[in-house]
């Protein structure tokens, strides 16, 4: 009884998710047909033809490969630094001690109620007067305040034992030695973890870099999307494979990191510690 | 003497550690924050300069129909997504939560994938979707109404229809928060209660929702903040038309800024964003301490 039970929720739930992602497979389905399936009668909802036409358009007729090298490139970036900045600050915080440190705690926190979109006229000019506008820099600079980061890394220094810093202070090592040869190495999971989610939705971002960048050439992966209406028109097929190839590196990193994401997701959010 | 000199080099190490974030957060975070302030008394275009003219632009907003209509419209949308974005996850979580195993991680994926699609990506998606032509849900709108709708270019269903976008994109997150939550509750609650015959349905009132409350508190005053700074999927599917019948704060100050080159009065309305967002938030601190005194 409890296991026909439990057989019937699953088979449920599965059915419930299945109709969730729909939209993610019928723009697949869309995107391996013709134009002119795309728009007939017979078009049903399983995939009847295999037609790359669609993705060959969109990788050689468009500028979606500009678009993928600076989505990559700012991307990475800003994940980098964001780490890098991140748990360096999140170090001092945690394990030294030095004057305004409070200080610079609750502001860290304090910005949590800032929202980046209150700030975009004034970053604006700030990029304007620094020339940063339509450039890598003016996408990057922007966003790398990340202050949740900050806080989770001192969460996690915070919790590393006393007595593994001992030893290493006896044998003459320093804050730097510290860092990087205990509390780094200790909390690998986290920072991959971090990683992941800060790649993902510097990736996402649409908004800044939307502002910052003007022409087409210039433009990461989320904004080049809203050029492709223009450019083809109505062709649903080749907007379908344009959306799903920006949105491919994305998926992948989820799918194969999907335990960590969902977990950086969490600690972020503050209900697991 | 050796211990100040420790001291001094301990300090600097600590600076030269905090310098990297502070530099930049000084000089993209802190410094605009204190300019959008300064801006929002001026009459500056979008390169700056401008002249001091107090209390003009927020006067001129308080007669703005347009700033009281799209005021009613990031209402209207809080209602159309808050709560129901989170009733919708925390019945999805408590399904995927009975799940074992692999099925368990297989039904996450499913409801949790939209969440990380960029937001064009979903708009595209969606605008397919309901395509005014060919979009595969119109069928379904011609059973309910009678014919097919345009819904991002009709003023009565662009705001429903941009919420059910939004609800699907977003909605992942919190199950994902709601599952955390439930899997934070004792399991031996259950056993007990159920030896002493208490029904699922005594169960989730008694032992599940007010062990569960305070991540329902935390996903209803994160969803409100989230909510209230929509701009990407209004601009996207509809840009904020039919009639400015979705224009709301943010495409405001977007279109203020950047179309019309009016930095100063863009600046008022990001601040009356920004203190709204502070109001929700001092909300949510004091939701969670009545919480936590209990």
């Amino acid at each position: 009884m409890r296991r026909l039970e439990n057989v019937a929720l699953t088979g449920l739930t599965l059915t419930a998710g299945a109709i969730w992602i729909f939209p993610l497979y019928w723009a697949f389905t869309t995107s391996i047909r013709t134009e002119n399936r795309v728009v007939s009668d017979e078009a049903g909802l399983i995939p009847d033809e295999l037609n790359l036409g669609a993705y060959y358009d969109a990788i050689f007729n468009s500028n979606l490969t500009n678009w993928y090298i600076n989505s990559i490139g700012t991307s990475l970036i800003i994940t980098a630094v964001v780490l890098a900045t991140g748990m360096m600050c999140a170090y001092a915080l945690s394990q030294m001690t030095f004057p305004g440190r409070k200080l610079l705690y609750g502001v860290v926190l304090g910005s949590f109620m800032v929202p980046a979109q209150v700030l975009v006229v004034p970053q604006f000019i700030l990029m304007n007067d620094l020339g940063l506008i339509n450039t890598w820099g003016g996408i990057i600079l922007p966003q790398l305040v990340v202050p949740v980061v900050i806080i989770v890394y001192k969460q996690f220094f915070d919790a590393v034992p006393k007595e593994m810093k001992e030893a290493v202070v006896l044998d003459g090592g320093g804050d730097y030695t510290l860092l990087f040869r205990v509390y780094l190495p200790l909390n690998w999971g986290i920072t991959t973890a971090l990683g992941i989610i800060t790649f993902i939705s510097a990736w996402n971002a649409f908004l800044w870099p939307f502002l910052v960048i003007t022409t087409e050439d210039m433009m990461t992966i989320p904004v080049g999307l809203t050029q492709v209406n223009d450019a083809f028109g109505v062709a649903y097929a080749r907007l379908m494979s344009v959306a799903l190839l920006g949105a491919a590196p994305v998926v992948i990193a989820y799918l194969i990191f999907q335990r960590r994401v969902t977990e950086a997701v969490m600690i972020s959010s503050g209900v697991k510690g | 003497m050796a211990m100040i000199r420790n001291q001094r080099r301990h300090r600097l190490v600590a600076l030269t550690l905090i310098l990297p974030f502070v530099a930049v957060f000084a000089l993209v975070f802190a410094y605009p924050l204190v300019e959008v302030v300064r801006l929002s008394f001026t009459n500056a275009t979008l390169i700056g300069g401008g002249e001091w003219i107090g209390l003009q632009n927020y006067r001129e907003l308080l007669a703005d129909k347009l700033f009281y209509t799209s005021l009613k419209n990031n209402g209207y949308f809080m209602l159309l997504t808050v709560i129901p974005t989170t009733v919708i996850a925390l019945c999805i979580a408590l399904m995927v939560q009975r799940l074992s195993g692999r099925m368990q991680a297989l039904a996450l994926a499913l409801f949790f994938l939209p969440y990380i699609l960029p937001v064009s990506v979903v708009t595209q998606i969606w605008a397919w979707m309901l395509d005014f032509q060919f979009g595969i849900l119109q069928p379904l709108f011609e059973r309910i109404v009678g014919k097919p709708i345009p819904v991002f270019k009709n003023p009565y269903w662009v705001m429903p229809s941009v919420a059910v976008v939004t609800i699907w994109w977003t909605n992942g997150f919190n199950v994902l928060l709601f599952l955390a939550g439930l899997r934070n509750i004792p399991s031996d609650l259950y056993e007990a209660s159920a030896l002493d015959g208490a029904t699922r349905w005594q169960q989730f009132t008694r032992v599940t929702w007010p062990l569960l409350w305070p991540v329902v508190a935390l996903v209803l005053t994160l969803q409100l903040i989230l909510q209230l700074k929509i701009f990407d999927q209004i601009y996207l599917l509809s840009e904020g038309g039919p009639f400015n019948s979705s224009s709301v704060l943010l495409l405001m100050v977007y279109r203020e800024a950047f179309q019309q080159n009016n930095g100063g009065y863009a600046s008022a309305i990001s601040l009356v964003v920004f203190l709204l967002i502070v109001a929700v938030s001092v909300l949510q601190y004091q939701l969670l301490r009545i919480r936590g005194r209990r």
